[in-house]
């Protein structure tokens, strides 16, 4: 047997004109050992669920400058979902306003990460996040 | 192993041939991970498979290979008119990192126009330490999608090297993308990869040195036309399914994947390198190899275990070490190792 790796998929909803953190950030996970599915920019919700679904990951990190978070994100949930895929663990990071991370805690998000969030941490809270629960021992 | 596993084994075969993507998905986990549940899995659904037409497309880094999937996936799901749209599966393999093991899947990034429809299925593969451009589960990835109903199934490898045979012994037509440089620079790519090309393409075609590099393709051809001892190494002849056949003219095709130019040109000479191989049996014979390939890995694989398990690692590391001392020769070190005591 091959040791699963952890799968994620990293995607950015909108029309933000740059991907520059969410190479940064593909780059870290992949250094961590991770499979990182990169999928570019201006993605739509529909295609980042469908995504997430032909690719089995256990991660999706979303990448948001644009503002428009509160629509994309929810909608992203709400796909994934419908999907069954509800053991994916949902990361934003990008440009959110304080007042809205309760908001998006609230609807399933694990975590949101600001600018300047060093990646060690965000490779620390999926390792955490994953051995909780949907990975078992190897 | 994973614990998100809903679905239980018998189901999940089933639930696959009903066309469930998510079942699907999974299995295609499991099945990379080589799983005993994605074995199973395997041997229930082998009876299905054997019904696809397996496209291989090799080529280096960023001549072009996933922005043509796209475009060539979009016509076999939008044929002409009085032809039928095909089920397509796109099989996507990246390198792993060697020094992380961890690995950038990106090849989604070019095939934007497929989201969305429910008859593709794209998955990304990372190679994970196997070379010759293929996983080591590629070919078992593919037969799941075979038997899930997936009439066209392209396999992009990861074009690194030379020695990206294994596609050609996996797929029934084998691509190979070349891009316009200097004469020089395509003769030193792939003395070894052209010959195991059924269609080559030259994509970027609006770069003005295509006109260069389709003459440096053809006097290649025409140096070493199929049948001469060029293209029967030993390897070609001991498998006969690997190279074209005598009668089928390579032909050199014309692409810009990002215009969409040489697309159509590209999908009819697929489909009449399927009829080809139909017609001259050569079909059977491809399936022969690709067969006679897994099974000869998993016997290879399998012993090596065996083998592994059946002798002391004392016997093995003191054997190494005078090895490495240059006391015994590695062909000394063998006969210890096979009799399996110390002399
Ligand atoms: N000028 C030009 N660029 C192309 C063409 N086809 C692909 N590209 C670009 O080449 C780059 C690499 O393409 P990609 O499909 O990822 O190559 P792969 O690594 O072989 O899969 C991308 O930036 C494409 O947009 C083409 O026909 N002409
Ligand atoms: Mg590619």
């Amino acid at each position: 047997m091959n040791e699963p790796k952890i799968r994620v998929l990293i995607a950015k909803p909108g029309l933000d004109g740059h991907d520059r953190g969410a190479k940064v950030v593909a780059r870290a996970l992949r250094d961590a050992g991770m499979e990182v599915i990169y999928t570019g920019l201006r993605q739509t919700p529909e295609m980042i669920a469908d995504a997430a679904l032909q690719e089995d990951v256990d991660v999706v990190g979303l990448s948001i400058l644009s503002g428009a978070h509160m629509t994309l994100i929810p909608r992203v949930l709400e796909l994934i979902r419908a999907n069954q895929q509800e053991h994916v663990k949902v990361f934003v990071g990008g440009i959110i306003p304080n007042e809205d991370i309760p908001a998006l805690l609230q609807l399933g998000v694990v975590k949101v990460y600001g600018p300047g969030t060093v990646t060690d941490e965000i490779i620390r809270d999926i390792r955490a996040q994953l051995s909780s629960s949907e990975f078992s021992e190897k | 192993m994973r614990l998100k596993e809903k679905l239980v084994l018998g189901s999940l075969v089933g639930s696959v041939r009903d066309g469930n993507r998510l079942a699907l998905a999974r299995l295609l986990s499991q099945v990379e991970n080589n799983t005993p549940e994605g074995k199973e899995c395997l041997n229930a659904l082998f009876p299905y498979t054997g019904k696809a037409h397996l496209i291989g497309i090799t080529g280096a880094p960023g001549s072009g290979k996933s922005t043509l999937l796209n475009q060539l996936a979009y016509t076999f799901r939008h044929p002409p008119e009085g032809e039928q749209a095909r089920r397509v599966a796109i099989v996507a393999v990246d390198p792993t990192s060697p020094f992380s093991g961890g690995a950038i899947l990106g090849d989604r990034v070019r095939m934007r126009e497929l989201a969305g429809d429910p008859d593709v299925f794209i998955r990304s593969m990372a190679a994970r330490g196997s070379l010759g451009g293929l996983a080591s589960r590629t070919a078992e990835v593919v037969q799941v999608f075979d038997a899930a109903g997936f009439e066209i199934i392209f396999i992009e490898t990861v074009g690194a090297g030379q020695n990206e045979v294994d596609i050609a012994r996996l797929a029934h037509t084998t691509i190979v993308v070349e891009t316009p440089g200097t004469g020089d620079e395509i003769q030193a790519i792939k003395a070894g990869i052209l010959e195991i090309a059924d269609i080559l393409v030259i994509n970027k075609a609006d770069s003005p040195l295509v006109d260069n590099s389709e003459f440096a393709l053809r006097s290649m051809l025409d140096m070493a036309p199929i049948g001469t001892d060029y293209y029967h190494s030993m390897e070609m002849r001991n498998n006969p399914g690997l190279n074209s056949p005598k009668d089928w003219q390579i032909p050199i095709l014309r692409t810009v994947a990002t215009e969409r130019q040489g697309i159509d040109a590209l999908y009819q000479t697929i489909q009449s390198h399927a009829e080809f191989l139909q017609e001259s049996q050569e079909w059977i014979e491809r399936e022969r190899v690709n067969l006679q390939t897994i099974l000869d890995n998993l016997i290879q694989n399998s012993l090596i275990d065996q083998w592994r398990k059946s002798i002391s690692n004392d016997v093995y590391q003191t054997v190494l070490e005078s090895l490495i001392s240059r006391q015994t020769s590695p062909y000394q070190a063998l006969q210890i190792l096979m009799k399996g005591v110390l002399p």
